[in-house]
């Protein structure tokens, strides 16, 4: 109801503002130039990944392609093995978003909800987490994860990314959930509902939008994940998209198709996502930044 | 009663276990590690740490590589903090109380995905694609050569006078739709009739951003200008991407200094001491800036 009378406040508030006639087409116009810049990259990178490498020669990388030519996706897409980083992509960024999120949604129900004493205190520390660098803990994790043979696994990046996401996610979900409705708790102690059949049976089916939006923040976060990856992820088997791009350095010397095909490739799976997740993800962020 | 509700309260310590264990052994033990390992000398390997005191941190002062890597620091906070910053501010006012009103919302939220694009790339393949974008027989100096400005083709990425300023550039790229966003999202609880009532008065499109977009959107200022604050002290997969910190350490950031130190030199007290030192002032600034924000708080109730 509340968003219905905004939506009419609005048609009605609309008609009432004057609608410039040239001005507006100017500030249309020059809009769109900022958006091109912004996305002539993309551009570029599309044009140029479909060309042969004599096209490039002899057009430059500015003209549109008069030859179409997959060689340089399908060669980047079989001498990375394109397919296999694809994979653990997927697996380490959902593994990590899942594990974030349950180890938010304890803390917080801990916090939010049990009021437990010390649980602010908790809080603050946690900030550690969000302003460490990544450099300052790397190598005495690099260290302990050879001694506990998880160098160079897929399962010590899940752990380390996913505990420091958890920060972000218990600020996130401890502010919701401080202000969950008593009643509805209160009434299913009444009918014995054990905590543990509370959090699971009341609270995570009301917070399961919030949950969602703040698993996608991770997985995406996680996508593109830099450092420990690149630190703890050495075999080729075991690498993510973007410890893969990253490693191309030297790639300026080799055939600007490549290249071109190349970062086509890293920038397709996010775009993709993108296009499925966008309201999701624009508006998301403005969630969890103000909260 | 009261007995029986406080020992109920206690029970929800247990869920706090997990992620508190998950804390200590991968936040907070590895960072009093470092911190440890900053007053050793240590080649990493079998041979055990040495204590030297403070001797990493006075090789640090002498360290022209170090003080060069502040700078850019600071030249980062400008490129990924201030610009970006001052571009989503107009833009989102732009989109929010001129493109919605006199075009359509669908506008606005076209514009709105096409610049937060570049945010949710990965910085490694932005990076590799401005790579060759900016490379000496790249894309920028093609384009110049076509339209004739031959004399201002450069090596960007590979001549020290530039270098910093492109990667720079490239940093503004991924960080205002970032900043957008959120600014967009706070613009949506600002009340309408406000706007209307400025416009009504004949205010202009500038003095409507200056008395009424920025005071409202200043919780949103403080929060984007705080999160990329730290993000701009930790800037690592840029420099790693397209300079490798060079030439000559012209473009090195204290991350990939201590990252460079920890896994090719082997130099792993020296190392740890940068990052020691990155954490502190992440941290000293993180404290200032969120004390500042809970006085302004303070003030506005």
């Amino acid at each position: 109801m509340a968003t219905a009378s905004s939506i009419s406040t609005h048609t009605v508030s609309a008609e009432h503002r004057v609608r410039s006639g040239f001005g507006r087409w100017v500030v249309l116009g020059i809009l769109l130039v900022f958006l091109a810049g912004t996305l002539f990259p993309f551009f570029l990178a599309a044009v140029n990944a479909i060309k042969t490498p004599s096209d490039y020669a002899a057009n430059g990388p500015l003209a549109l392609p008069r030859s179409f030519d997959l060689t340089a996706l399908k060669n980047f897409w079989a001498t990375v093995d394109f397919p296999r980083k694809l994979f653990n992509s997927v697996l380490i960024s959902g593994c990590t978003a899942i594990l974030a999120v349950v180890l938010s949604l304890l803390n917080a129900y801990a916090i939010g909800i049990g009021r437990v004493r010390g649980g602010q205190g908790v809080l603050v520390l946690l900030l550690i987490s969000i302003m460490a660098p990544q450099e300052a803990l790397v190598y005495p994790l690099y260290y302990m994860s050879k001694q506990v043979g998880l160098f160079d696994s897929m399962l010590s990046v899940i752990l380390i990314i996913g505990v420091l996401h958890t920060a972000f996610g218990t600020y996130l979900l401890s502010s919701v959930l401080a202000t969950f409705p008593r009643e509805i708790i209160e009434a299913a102690q009444i009918d014995n509902a054990s905590r543990w059949q509370i959090l699971w049976m009341v609270i995570v089916p009301v917070l399961r939008p919030t949950l969602a939006v703040l698993a996608t923040f991770f997985f995406i976060w996680t996508w593109n994940e830099f450092l420990i990856p690149l630190v703890f992820l050495v075999s080729n088997n075991n690498q993510t998209i973007s410890v893969a791009m990253g490693v191309l350095t030297g790639a300026n010397t080799q055939d600007p198709t490549a290249i071109a095909a190349a970062s086509l490739l890293g920038i397709t799976p996010t775009i993709i996502f993108f296009l499925i997740f966008q309201r999701t993800l624009t508006r998301g962020v403005a969630v969890g930044a103000v909260k | 009663m009261d007995k029986s509700k406080s020992a109920g309260r206690a029970g929800y310590y247990l869920y706090m276990i997990p992620g508190v264990l998950g804390f200590v052994l991968i936040v907070l033990v590895p960072l009093i590690a470092n911190f440890a390992i900053s007053f050793t000398t240590w080649k990493g390997g079998v041979i055990p740490p040495r204590y030297v005191g403070f001797e990493n941190y006075q090789r640090l002062l002498h360290d022209a590589a170090f003080w060069g890597s502040i700078q850019h620091t600071l030249l980062f906070i400008i490129s990924m903090t201030i610009v970006p910053i001052i571009l989503g501010l107009v833009l989102a006012a732009v989109l929010f109380d001129y493109i919605s009103a006199q075009f359509s919302q669908t506008w606005s939220s076209f514009f709105r995905a096409g610049f937060y694009l570049p945010q949710i790339l990965p910085l490694t393949a932005a990076g590799v694609l401005w790579a060759w974008i900016l490379n000496p027989i790249g894309i920028i100096n093609a384009v110049l050569k076509a339209i004739g400005l031959d004399f201002m083709a450069k090596n960007w990425l590979g001549d020290a006078t530039y270098a910093l300023w492109a990667v720079s550039a490239v940093i503004v790229w991924v960080q205002v739709g970032y900043c957008l966003v959120v600014f967009m999202s706070g613009l949506a609880r600002v009340d309408p009739s406000l706007y209307e009532a400025a416009e009504l008065d004949n205010a202009s499109w500038f003095a409507r951003f200056r008395a009424i977009t920025i005071p409202m959107l200043m919780p949103e200022i403080f929060v984007v200008a705080l999160t990329t604050l730290i993000a701009a002290l930790k800037v690592f997969a840029p420099i790693y991407v397209l300079t490798s910190g060079g030439p000559d350490n012209a473009t090195t950031v204290p991350s990939y200094l201590s990252y460079y130190h920890f896994f090719t030199t082997n130099r792993v007290g020296y190392a740890a001491a940068i990052a020691t030192l990155q954490t502190v002032m992440t941290i000293i600034l993180g404290i200032v800036f969120l004390r500042m924000q809970s006085k302004q708080a303070e003030g506005g109730h």
